[in-house]
Order: C-alpha cells, then structure tokens, then sequence
C-alpha cells in the first residue's frame, strides 16, 4: 500500500474523506444515544457523563482520535472542493443542475455543521460562552450536564441554532452517507437503492433524535 | 415552428466569448437539432456573418464528436440521446434556446461551441488498452466468456467518448468515463493481467489532466447518451482501492 | 501503361502462405529508419498505424476527426464475417472466398479475395484479445448471425455497434503505440496532397484545421486509408466529413482510379423525410434476419400497415427470391424496393419507401429476443422517425452506402505510384461491383493488421527508397499550390453556399448515376457536371479566412473535390455497357429485371489515369482472370 499515492490521487483523497465521513457518522449516533438519556434523567444522564471522564487516559485518545478523523475530512474536503472549482470555472447561463440539492451543497452544509461544532464546544465542553454550566453540579457532586443542557436549551434562540444545524447535519449525511458507499466502491447496482434508503433513514433518526431534545427541553416536557 | 436561439460565439481560445441571439424561423419537427443548426448557418452565410461552429460527424448518435449543452443540459433535453439525434419535436414554438459549449477547464474552447477533447485521448493512452501486439492471438473461443460478463463489459464499452458527462458535473469530473473504459477492459479475462497498472495509470492520466473529483452527483449518468451507469464508478472505486493494496 | 497485379504464381490456396515467404524482409534494426505515413485512422488505418509501429517503424497518423477514435469505422452496426464455423454449419474458408466473389458479380480479384477470405479468421482471434466484447452465448462461446448474400451464419457482432467496438480495439492498440512513442498522432489535420519526388510517393501536404496552417510531412512510403466517397451523392449513410480529397489528390498526382462508378446503395435505410436531410441514417442489414420486407399488393391502399391483411400484402423480396429471401443481396433488394416504389406502390411520406416487418418475429420469437438483438437499432429509427417499430413496421428505403471503387492497387496494396498504398474502402480491391455485409470491416482489417505490414517491408527491403527531405523543392511546390487553391476558395465571396452546391450534385448523381443508370442520363450529366463545376468557382461563398478552424472552408474544399470526381464517376459508369452488382445499366438486364453482366467485354478493372483538368482521362484495363471459380450469372432465386 502506498500512502503518498493514496494522499496523491483524486480517489485516494474520496477514500480518506468517506472513510473519515463515516466515523464522523458513527460518533454522531453514539453521541446521539448517549444525549437521549435526557429522557431517563439526571441520574443516567450524569452518570454516563461521569463514567466518560472516568478513564482520562481513554477519553484523550478517544478526543485525540476523533480530532484527527475530523481535520482529515475537512482538509481533505476543502482540497477536493478547491480542486472541483478549478476545474470548473465557469457556470452554465441556462437551466438548473441535474442533481440532488443535498449533493450539490455538500460542501456548504459541511462548512455550517463545522461552525456548529466550534460552537457547540464552546458552549458545553470548553465554557468559553456559557462558563457557568462547568459549574453545575449535582447532589453527587458530579458535573451536572442534565442541568447544563436543559438551561442551555431554555434558550430560544440556542436552540433554534441548534435545531437549523441539525437540519444541515442531516442534509449533509443524506447524501454523504450513501455517497460514501460508491466512494469506497461497496455500492452495486443490486444494492444501491438500499443503500440510498439507509442513508436517508439514518439521517432523518438522527435529525429527529437531536432536536427532539432542545424542542422537549424548549417546550417544559423536560424539566 | 419558430425559435429563439441564444448562441455562444468565441473566436478562438483566447479571446472571451459571449452569447449572440438569432431567430430560427420555419423549422420542421422532423429535423434533428443539427439540421436546424445548418439551416440558421446556411442564413447566416447568406447575410455574410459566419456560421456558427459546432463538432459533428456521423449524425447516428455513434461517434461521440457532436455535442453541446441545450438549455443547460448536455446533449439537451431528450435522455440517452446525442445532440445529433435529438429531433425538434421535442421542442415548443417560440422557445428560446440556449446553446453553449462544453464548459471545463481540461476542455478549452476552440471555437464557439467546438472544444479540444483530447483530454480523453491521453487519459487512454495511459493505460485504455490490453497490450495484445498483433499476431499470436490464441483462437477466439480459446478463452469462454460467461455471457454476462461479456455483455457487462458491452455495456461499458458502449461509451462514445463524447463527454457529455464533464461538461454536466458540477465539478468536471471525468469519472464516469474513465470508469467506463477501465471496467470494460477490466472486467474481461483478456484485461486481467493488465488490471491495477491500467486503473492507476489512467486515474493518475485523469488527475493530470485538471478533471475534478466525482461527489456523486449523477448527472453524468443522467445525461451520458449511452447510459453509462453509475455502478462503474464504483467498481473503478474498487478496482482502484485494490490496485492501491498491491502497489509498492 | 501496363498493369501489374503482381498476383503470385500457384494454386489459389497457397498463394498468400507462399508470397509471405518469398518477400524479402526488414531487419528489425532497420525498422526505425523507415518514416510511414498513415492518413486515416479508421479500421484500416488505425490497425495499419499501430502494427506497423510494434513491428518498429517510425509512423505518423493524421485525421480529421478531433480523435482517431471517431473516424467513420464507427458507425458500421450489422457485423464482421469470418470463416470460422464455429456454427458448424459448412462455412470455410472457401465459401467465404465463393460468396464474396460472387456477391461482387464476378468483378474482383480471385486472389485478393481468397486472401480475405483466409485471414478472416486471425481478425477476430487479435480482435477478442484486444478485448472486443463480442456477443457471447451462455456458454461463454463466440455467437453468430447470419447476413445478406450468405447461408451460412457467419457475421460476429457486438450488439448493434460492431464497428464502434472493433475500432475502439484499434483505436487502443494505436493509443499504447502513440503512449510507447512509436506513432505521432495528428487528429484535426487533413491531407490536401500528396508529394512525389522521382515518381516515387515521398510525404503529403496537410492543413491543421485549428490553426490553419498549411505544412508537409515527408516519409519513406505514405498509406492512404481515408475510406469511401459516398458522400459524392449529399445524401449517404456515411458521416458528414467522408471525403474523396485524399484519393482524388492521389489520382492527380498520379494514382489510377479504378472502379468509381460501382458504388452500393444500401436497402434498408431511413427514408427522406424532407429538403432539410443532411444525412440518411441505416437500419443494420441483420435486421433482416428477423424482418419481412413487404409493400401493399395494389397501389393507392393506403391503409395504416397493421390493418393491411397478408393477402394484400406483397412481400417482394420472399416472391422473386425463395431461395434468399429477405436476405438476397443489397444491390438486388435495393433495386426491387426502387422498382416497388416506382410502380408507386411505394408507402410513407412520397411514396418512397417500404415495410420491414418485425411483427411475425416477434410472435415467433417473443418480444424480449427481439428486444435483445435490435434494442438500439429500435431505439434509433423511433428517435428519428418517433414511430415504435414494435407495433408499426419500419419503413426503408435504399440509401448510398459504400463505395466498391477506389485507387486501384496491386496485390501488395500498392498503387502504381511507388511507395503509395492504399488500404481500406478507399482502395479498389476486394468487392468487385457489390459488397456483401460485414465484409468491409473484415477487409479494412485485414488490410491493416495482417496484409499491409508484410508488403510493405518488401518494398522498403528491395527498393531500398532514397531517404526524402523536406528541403526538396516538391514539398515547397506543393505547399504553395495548396494554399494557393484555399486562398481562392476564399476570395470568391459569391452568392451560393458550399451546401446548395454539394446538393445539387448530389440529386444530380443519384438521379443520373444511382441505383439505376442509362446512357442518356449518364450522357446529360457529363453535360451538367463540368457547368456545376464552373459555376461553383464563380459564385460559391465561403466566409471566414484561412488561419483558424473554419468548417465551410474544409467542406468547400472537399465538394470541390467531389465536383470533379463525380465527373470520373459518370465516364466510368457510362464506359461499362453491361450490368454487374450494384452497377445497373437499364439497357442490360434480363426480362424480369436482373443484371446482365458481359464477361466477354467487360471482365477488368477499368482504372483511369488523370489527364489534366477538363480532359478526358485515360482508361487502363486490368483483366480479371479467373483460374478458381467459373463465371456463372449470379442467382439468388
Ligand atoms: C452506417 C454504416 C454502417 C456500416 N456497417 C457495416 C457493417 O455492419 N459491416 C461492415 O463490414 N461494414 C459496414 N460498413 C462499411 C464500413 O464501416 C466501412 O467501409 C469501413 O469502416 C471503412 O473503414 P476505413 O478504415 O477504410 O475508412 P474510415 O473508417 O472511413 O476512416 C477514414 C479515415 O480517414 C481519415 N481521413 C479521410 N480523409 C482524410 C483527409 N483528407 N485527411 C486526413 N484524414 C482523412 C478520417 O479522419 C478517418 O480517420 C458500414 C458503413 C456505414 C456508413
Ligand atoms: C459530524 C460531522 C460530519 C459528518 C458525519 C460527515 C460525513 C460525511 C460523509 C459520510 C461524507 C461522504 C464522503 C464521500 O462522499 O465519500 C461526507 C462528505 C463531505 N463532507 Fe462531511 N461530514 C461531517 C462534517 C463535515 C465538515 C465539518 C465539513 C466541512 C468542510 C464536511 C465537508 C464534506 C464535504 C465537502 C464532503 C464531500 C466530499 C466529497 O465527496 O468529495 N463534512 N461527509
Ligand atoms: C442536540 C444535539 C446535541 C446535544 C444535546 C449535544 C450535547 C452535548 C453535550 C452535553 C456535550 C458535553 C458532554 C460533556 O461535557 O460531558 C457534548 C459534547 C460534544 N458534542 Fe454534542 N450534542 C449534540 C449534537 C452534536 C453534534 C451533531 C455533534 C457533531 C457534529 C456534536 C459533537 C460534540 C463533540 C465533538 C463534543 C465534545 C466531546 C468530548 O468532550 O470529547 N454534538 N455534546
Ligand atoms: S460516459 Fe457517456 S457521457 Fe461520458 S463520454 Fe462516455 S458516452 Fe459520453
Ligand atoms: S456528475 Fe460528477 S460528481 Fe460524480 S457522479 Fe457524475 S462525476
Ligand atoms: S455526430 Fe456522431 S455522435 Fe453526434
């Protein structure tokens, strides 16, 4: 295997891109199923935070890792972008484009779920906008995240950010997810409609499961 | 029927273009869309402008040399169908008509709607071929092809190289050509022993040549006149994914 | 001038084994000191280029076409013979040489044609190890069709683009040697003369079609394979750019002319549909494996097809030929759809056409196998004609096809100008006065892989030709007459497109000198031609200058051409006074209707010898002599 050639070619950088883009995909749902503990409660929900941190060793890698997964795909993803536009200078004058609004802004709508992302952080992992949530605790004296997220998403306006960036996420996935199949050239004429299905499914839980949470925090039917 | 054509005209690769309008009065349904294009030029030539451009050759929709982009779709709007079989049935009375070149970087205009395409050339030069010098053939039937390995290589080799499918990518890329020809070689036995180098040779051809990198778009496939299927992209996906392995 | 076929001695069979072994050879170290040219990168060109080249000459291809990929090869549908008998069912290579011989009406050399006949079978060996994808059967073997003129099945396939696949074959053989260094390629450059130095054909004078510049290319031997000149009728099958110029160049310099006037008119094409047509676009012949050819029995019923009953149907071709049936040869099935028509039973738009029914196919067969065999030959007559072949019957009419005539050449494929071969459809060689199908791309191949690259090595290693140079004044000459004759096309800025010209040629010739022909009409149109001609020097209109790509100037320059080669057609047509093939003069035929050859007259070659503008060429006569096969009046009943 020849990693300068891997790097080096048009597909090799689509390999790294759907490879990263599926892990990406992978922590999204996990995270996902870790959040939804909302709906238990406190109790689960800071114990699983609190179990997370448990084992720094672990988590730095895990953080480390899932940092390097991130910055491969969007390098590589702003080269591919850099190197389609030079490509292709110049537009049509007449018509639409033959292609799914997903697939055409894929790299839009990547751009939006990384500002989320930067936000995101700022928001519940760094303190840096809202500090006072590293301070919650419970009457375990653990971090209180359940507390954090339902403060958080009192917010009208958080939560509507949040909300539209789920949207992104999920449009991004829509197209990513099945695109990433054909790019690691697992998709066959057999499967390929599957395959579309299970990547449009799997982003629309994911939309639904994420804003579920904001939206039942926003309307009191978590408390 | 009458018509309203807004064409791009471009002296040459260095000086800009830009579009022109001209009416087509009197057309027939039954012409296809290059006999119109001759009638307006033959106007043309009568008023002493000069006629506009355009690539073209068998008129059968098999030698993949016509080719323009219509209302901004390549080939227009009939599916599986070259410029030169499209017919002006499948046209309204009245309709303006935006004609325009291939559009991308690897594809310079060269006049109006003519392009250099010999992008495709180099990129089959690289590796497009099984090295079977002439002579010594074993007998035809030495070697059975299972039927459906044989007509899947068909449905690939179908391509006409006209290019259709990068001038309808948002990125210009040529994937699904290149896919095409690599899976017609390398899914038949005599290409097998050329398969990695051919698939990285060729791709490594496409890099150079400037074409962009296939998001998965499709409008390739949805515009590519022989309906060149997606699928090949993927197997060159694989195809490639695997030569990589092997290679040091 | 006398004639040498350079047929060599011997019975029949060994002739080609025995020649191989006695023509002197190249050493390889030699090799790459010989420059060839190849102008044309179709079948012919595009296998000769690249085997020459692995054999290691130094070779230089030019067309037309932005790539060699889509020269006119491309197009062919229906299929390539061989003798093979995978089939089993009695085809040799015998039978092979017997029906072509035949299917020309006994006006092509015996041993030319044997020889086709014999390589056929290395074709489609070096063809499926290329990767061609023939058509297979489930057991993973080669299939067959069967094909006009023959009743053995034969014909190898590749769905309905036979052509496309084949050359695509060479087209990448080419592209490896242009890869290894051994071919420069030169696409969208065309061949405006050729260049003799001693008598001997040293190089060609070409303009690049982007730039417009006018240079020359000096070789050791140049290759014509620039393929047919249908075209000289407007309204052919072939592509738009098929042109005469290569060879009608050649025959000024030189180069005899032989056969012109025996040119096919292919049955089953899409009808005319209105004075707009710019091309008329063919049905594959192997449609008629499965098609019945029918109009209805009296005339004036106009009546939609489906709702004629089979008793007033009149299915012609099954009529006058039991034996052949739908399958009867081209010139005749053309000719019996002409007669149909003009007895004005004809249907369609004009009264000129046909049906080719597929109805009792599909009840036999089942949709699906049709489907499998003609889906895009369907697809294409609906795109054009927006009728569904698979409920209405097509309609056909015969259309020019191919042309049977070309620069005459010897045994090797060499003309009578040293050093200049000649390979493919434009040569003379194998089909005499009518081509059978899915013989032509058998021929342009074995011209070009298995035949050209052995003779020609002979003539490098005996006559050791002089070593040319672009210094030479010839080159400098030449260059001038060319840009001379585009800067005049030019400047005339008259009131008539190059278009209406080539036009009005064209009905001319299919009216006077198409299907059928006759002396007064032949005479009228030596009348006519040499007043077109001059006219079209006065008045024709071609915008736009000469250093940049300007298409009407290469078509003006091409209708040119044709301008005086349809003359050459006529006085070829008019000085055979018999019927033969696909040349059908009306005053010979038999009383219900068929050709009526004169071998005691007219068994040669007629090969013309250009005499200078307006003058009436020379005709040389080569003498067909055949020691095989006995001249018998060709039936097909
Ligand atoms: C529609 C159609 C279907 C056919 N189907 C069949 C079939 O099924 N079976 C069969 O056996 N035959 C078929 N034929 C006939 C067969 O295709 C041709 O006879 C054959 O392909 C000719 O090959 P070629 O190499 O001699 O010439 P071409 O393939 O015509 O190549 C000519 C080459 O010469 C070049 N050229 C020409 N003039 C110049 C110039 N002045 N300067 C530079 N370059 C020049 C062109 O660019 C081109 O590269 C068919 C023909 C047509 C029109
Ligand atoms: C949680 C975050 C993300 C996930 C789960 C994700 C997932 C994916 C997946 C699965 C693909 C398909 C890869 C392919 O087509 O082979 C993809 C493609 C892409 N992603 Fe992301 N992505 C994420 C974040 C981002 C970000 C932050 C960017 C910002 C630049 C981005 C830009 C792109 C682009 C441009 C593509 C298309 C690349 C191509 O196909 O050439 N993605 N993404
Ligand atoms: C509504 C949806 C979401 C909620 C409620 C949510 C909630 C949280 C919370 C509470 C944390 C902090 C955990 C802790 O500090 O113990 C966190 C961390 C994080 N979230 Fe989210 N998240 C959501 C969506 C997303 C999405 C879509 C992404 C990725 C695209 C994402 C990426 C991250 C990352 C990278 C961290 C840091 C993990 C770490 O500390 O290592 N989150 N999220
Ligand atoms: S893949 Fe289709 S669109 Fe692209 S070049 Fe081939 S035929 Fe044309
Ligand atoms: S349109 Fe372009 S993005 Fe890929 S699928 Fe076709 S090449
Ligand atoms: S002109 Fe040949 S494909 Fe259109």
């Amino acid at each position: 295997m020849n990693l300068a050639r891997v790097y080096g070619s048009s597909l090799g950088k689509k390999y790294i891109m759907a490879i990263t883009g599926l892990l990406l995909f992978l922590f999204v749902i996990v995270h996902m199923l870790g959040n939804l503990q909302v709906y238990i409660g406190r109790d689960a929900m800071n114990a699983y935070a609190e179990l997370l941190k448990s084992k720094p060793g672990l988590l730095w890698t895990f953080r480390t890792a899932l940092f390097i997964v991130a910055v491969l795909h969007i390098v590589s993803a702003l080269q591919l972008a850099a190197e389609n536009r030079n490509a292709r200078p110049e537009r049509y004058a007449a018509g639409k484009p033959i292609a799914t609004f997903a697939s055409r802004t894929i790299l839009v709508s990547g751009l939006i779920v990384l500002a989320f992302i930067v936000y995101h952080l700022m928001h519940f992992t760094l303190g840096v906008t809202n500090p006072e949530f590293l301070e919650l605790h419970d009457s375990l004296k653990r971090h209180d995240v359940y507390q954090m997220v339902v403060d958080a998403f009192r917010n009208p306006w958080v939560s509507a950010f949040y909300i539209i960036s789920m949207g992104l996420l999920c449009l991004h996935l829509s197209h990513g997810v099945s695109s990433s199949f054909q790019s690691l050239g697992i998709r066959r004429r057999a499967t390929a409609a599957a395959l579309n299905r299970f990547a449009q499914v799997a982003a629309t839980l994911i939309f639904v499961g994420n804003c579920s949470i904001p939206l039942s925090i926003y309307l009191k039917v978590v408390k | 029927m009458n018509l309203k054509l807004r064409v791009w005209r471009q002296e040459n690769s260095q000086t800009p273009g830009n579009f022109v309008e001209y009416k087509a009065d009197d057309i027939s349904p039954d012409m296809s869309f290059l006999e119109m294009l001759d009638i307006v030029n033959e106007g043309l030539i009568k008023r002493g402008e000069e006629p506009i451009a355009f690539d073209h050759d068998c008129r059968e929709g098999i030698c993949g040399t016509c080719g323009m982009v219509i209302n901004g779709v390549a080939h227009g709007p009939l599916g599986a169908t070259t410029t030169c079989q499209l017919h002006m049935r499948h046209f309204k009375d009245g309709q303006l008509i935006t004609i325009e070149p291939w559009r991308a970087r690897p594809f310079p205009v060269i006049k109006d709607l003519v392009v250099d395409r010999s992008a495709f050339d180099r990129i089959v030069q690289a590796g497009g071929y099984v090295s079977a010098r002439t002579g010594g053939a074993p007998d035809g039937n030495a070697i059975p092809i299972p039927k459906p390995d044989a007509d899947l290589a068909m449905d690939a080799a179908a391509c006409i190289g006209c290019g259709a499918c990068v001038a309808a990518c948002k990125n210009a890329s040529a994937m699904l050509f290149v896919a095409a020809k690599v899976s017609h070689l390398n899914i038949l036995p005599q290409g097998k022993p050329e398969k990695n180098r051919r698939v990285l040779n060729m791709v490594r051809a496409m890099d150079e040549e400037g074409f962009g990198n296939c998001t998965v778009m499709g409008s390739c496939e949805a515009v590519c006149p022989k309906e060149i299927s997606l699928d090949f992209i993927s197997r060159m996906n694989r195809d490639y994914l695997h030569a990589l392995w092997r290679s040091k | 001038m006398k004639l040498d076929a350079k047929i060599p001695s011997g019975p029949l069979a060994e002739k080609w084994s025995k020649h191989r072994n006695n023509i002197k050879l190249v050493n390889p170290a030699n090799k790459r000191k010989f420059d060839v040219i190849v102008v044309g990168s179709g079948l012919a060109g595009g296998s000769a280029a690249a085997t020459l080249s692995e054999l290691g000459y130094k070779v230089k291809c030019f067309c037309f076409q932005d790539s060699p990929r889509r020269a006119h090869s491309i197009a062919a549908q229906g299929g390539i013979n061989a003798a093979k008998n995978y089939q089993n069912d009695g085809d040799s290579v015998y039978r092979l040489f017997y029906d072509t011989i035949k299917g020309g009406d006994f006006r092509s050399r015996e041993a030319n044609v044997y020889r086709l006949a014999e390589v056929s079978v290395n074709i489609i060996d070096q063809c499926v190890a290329q990767g061609v994808p023939f058509a297979r059967e489930y057991s993973g073997f080669l299939a067959n069709r069967s094909f006009g003129g023959a009743q053995v099945s034969r014909t190898f396939y590749a769905r309905g683009q036979t052509g496309q696949q084949l050359l695509l074959g060479a087209y990448q053989a080419l592209a490896k040697q242009i890869e290894a260094g051994g071919v420069k390629m030169y696409p969208r450059t065309e061949m405006l003369d050729l260049v003799l130095i001693d008598g001997h054909a040293k190089g060609i004078v070409v303009r690049d079609l982007v730039t417009g510049k006018i240079s020359s290319h000096a070789a050791d031997a140049v290759v014509l394979a620039t393929g047919g000149y249908g075209n000289v009728f407007f309204l052919s099958t072939n592509a738009k750019g098929c042109n005469v110029t290569a060879i009608w160049r050649a025959y000024k310099r030189g180069a005899l002319m032989a056969n012109p006037s025996f040119t096919q008119i292919h049955p089953t094409c899409i009808p005319v549909t209105g004075e707009h047509q710019s091309k008329l676009t063919l049905m594959s012949e192997s449609l008629r494996n499965d098609g019945r050819v029918w109009v209805p029995k009296n005339k004036g019923d106009n009546r939609p097809p489906n709702e004629i009953p089979k008793e007033d149907r009149d299915y012609f071709l099954e009529r006058k030929y039991p034996a052949y049936g739908n399958l009867a040869p081209r010139d005749i099935s053309s000719r019996a759809a002409k007669e149909v028509c003009d007895e004005g039973r004809g249907v369609g738009p004009g009264g000129r056409g046909v049906y080719l029914d597929f109805a009792d196919a599909i009840e036999r067969l089942g949709m699906n196998v049709i489907r499998e065999r003609y889906g895009n030959l369907f697809e294409m007559y609906e795109r054009i004609t927006d009728e569904n072949a698979y409920k209405t019957p097509m309609r056909i009419y015969p259309a020019s096809h191919y042309t049977m005539g070309g620069l005459w050449v010897d045994y090797n494929l060499m003309s009578n100008i040293p050093g200049l071969y000649v390979i493919g459809e434009a040569n003379f060689s194998d089909h005499g006065a009518n081509r059978l199908g899915a013989s032509a791309l058998m021929q342009g191949l074995a011209d070009g892989y298995f035949v050209l690259p052995y003779t020609i090595g002979d003539y490098f290693a005996s006559e050791r030709p002089a070593k040319p140079s672009l210094d030479n004044s010839e080159f400098k000459k030449v260059e001038e007459e060319v840009a001379e004759r585009t800067k005049k096309l030019l400047s005339i800025k008259g009131g008539r497109t190059v278009t209406e010209f080539h036009r009005e040629l064209g009905k001319l010739m299919w009216d006077k000198c198409g299907m059928a022909r006759n002396e007064a009409g032949l005479k009228e149109a030596l009348e006519k031609i040499p007043a077109m001609r001059r006219e079209f020097w006065e008045d024709v209109n071609v915008l736009g200058d000469g250093n940049e790509l300007n298409q009407s100037l290469e078509y003006a320059g091409r209708v040119a051409d044709f301008m005086e080669f349809g003359e050459l057609l006529v006085y070829d047509a008019l000085q055979r006074d018999e019927s033969c093939g696909a040349h059908f003069r009306e005053e010979h035929q038999t009383a219900d209707g068929e050709a009526l050859r004169d071998d005691e007259k007219f068994a040669y070659v007629a090969a013309w010898e250009y005499q200078g503008p307006d003058a009436r060429p020379i005709l040389h006569k080569e003498p067909l002599v055949y020691e095989e096969v006995h001249l018998a009046t060709r039936s097909y009943k």
